[in-house]
């Protein structure tokens, strides 16, 4: 588990991409909301929570079909299935490895975004929490979409539209717990339901993802 | 055959009739014969319950005539649900017993559910510009209707996108397994985010205060209505989908021939 944990993280350094292509999306993402809602800060300073996660959303996005494509492709898939480590234990360290090259740079970076967007000063520190209790669950989520779409030509596409629905829940949860906190409410309801999910997907997703590649490994 | 072998097939026989229905030929025969049927009694029932609706139900209060869209809008979006529901429970039995009529009918039950799904949403705009002034709000249960869509729009696009049937049909089970507990669970979410405009239930058998009894008549009989046309579509897609299947193993098989 722990060879390919470290495989997956060397081949996504190396292979390039990995952590650079989020973390631009990311800043390009958070550069370009300001040209199109204004540069008051007020307006700004409001909205930059949810910018900040809808942005770590759509960058966790777009690497998603790297996690099994390319194995898929070159076979390594295939080699992995019939290894004695079950898939439900691939999967998960798949996600893990797709959570370190992708959604940690994103929580790190966050905070430091927020500065772009006059994010008001209790913020920082929330949105560096929030992204990083949900973010796994993004990339858990997402191992699972990347699973189900991972034979298919033209996956892409398919790929977004099918887990953006599932990401609804994380992203409501976790954009308002940083916005209560900012606001100086309690937000331990939206935090714990935030951790609850991340939990559960961790739990329960790699079972369907595991399904799901072995049937299009059929 | 010994008396107890025979004994327990018996009881087996008992619990297994109704996969007995899962046999393509037989559902052939059963849906072709029940179809007329239950085309005249949708007809019927959706008629009654429409017309009633619309024209002999008194103008509400506050409401004017606008109030008689509910009678469209309120059986679609029970049965956009209800649809939903029909097709997680056909492919968990698809998953498990792997009967090609149950993951046939889920797929069958999609297009139908979209479409449900897409008659609340916009008999709720059309209602909610005159009432609340506004076409669109983001009220907890318009937007979980919203997710929802985005819910069939994701489930008919795999179907559509892998070609291989029986690998379709298992990946699509899986995500719509999957799917329904995030829809439950967005549903909540939105709840959390968001206090809305609706207002709750109008119809649970619980509640105390329903909707006066000469629009709940007819809201009832529509829903009906609206049932026996999902059942009456769910016959016909999910014959057409059998067919579309034989006709492809003909093609395969003089393909064969040919070769």
């Amino acid at each position: 588990m722990i060879a390919l944990a470290l495989r997956d993280l060397r081949l996504a350094i190396r292979a390039g991409g990995g952590f650079g292509l989020g973390l631009a999306f990311f800043l390009i993402v958070v550069t370009l909301v300001p040209f199109g809602v204004g540069p008051e800060s007020d307006i700004l300073a409001r909205i930059a929570p949810g910018i900040l996660w809808v942005g770590a959303l759509l960058a966790c996005l777009l690497s998603l079909d790297r996690i099994f494509q390319l194995d898929f492709e070159d076979g390594s898939l295939d080699l992995l299935a019939t290894a004695p480590l079950p898939m439900e234990g691939t999967v998960a360290v798949k996600a893990l490895a797709h959570w370190v090259t992708t959604g940690l740079p994103l929580v790190l970076a966050a905070p430091v975004l927020g500065v772009l967007l006059h994010l008001p000063a209790p913020g920082h520190l929330w949105m560096f929490i929030t992204l990083l209790l949900g973010t796994p669950a993004l990339s858990m989520i997402g191992a699972f979409g990347a699973a189900l779409t991972v034979g298919l030509k033209r996956g892409g596409l398919l790929l977004s539209l099918l887990v953006l629905p599932l990401y609804v829940p994380t992203l409501i949860f976790g954009a308002e717990a940083a916005t209560r906190a900012i606001d100086g409410f309690d937000n331990t309801g939206p935090l714990m339901m935030l951790a609850g999910i991340t939990l559960a997907s961790i739990a329960l997703l790699p079972f369907a993802a595991a399904a799901a590649l072995r049937i299009n490994l059929r | 055959m010994s008396a107890p072998n025979q004994r327990t097939r018996q009881a087996r026989d008992k619990i297994n009739w109704i996969w007995e229905w899962a046999n393509p030929v037989k559902f052939m025969w059963f849906s072709g014969l029940v179809l007329p049927w239950l085309i005249g009694a949708t007809v019927l029932v959706m008629g009654a319950g429409l017309v009633w609706g619309f024209f002999f139900t008194p103008e509400a209060v506050n409401f004017g005539s606008s109030v008689k869209i509910i009678y469209v809008h309120v059986p679609s979006a029970f049965m956009a649900i209800s649809a939903w529901f029909m097709m997680v429970v056909a492919s968990v039995i698809w998953l498990i017993r792997r009967h090609h009529v149950s993951a046939l009918a889920a797929k069958a039950a999609a297009p139908v559910g979209t479409v449900f799904t897409l008659i609340a949403l916009v008999t709720g705009a059309l209602w909610g510009q005159p009432m609340w002034g506004t076409w669109w709000a983001w009220d907890p249960r318009l937007t979980s209707f919203l997710i929802l869509f985005l819910f069939y729009l994701g489930y008919m696009a795999l179907w559509a996108a892998i070609e291989n049937p029986d690998t379709a049909a298992d990946l699509t089970a899986v995500l719509a397994v999957v799917g329904s507990v995030f829809a439950i669970l967005s549903r909540y979410a939105v709840n959390f985010w968001n206090q809305g405009l609706h207002q709750g239930a109008s119809l649970s058998l619980d509640a105390e205060e329903n909707v006066a009894d000469v629009y709940w008549l007819p809201l009832v009989v529509a829903m009906g209505g609206f049932m026996l046309f999902f059942v009456t579509m769910i016959f016909i897609r999910t014959r057409a989908e059998i067919r579309l299947r034989r006709v492809h193993a003909l093609e395969l098989r003089e393909r064969m021939a040919d070769a």
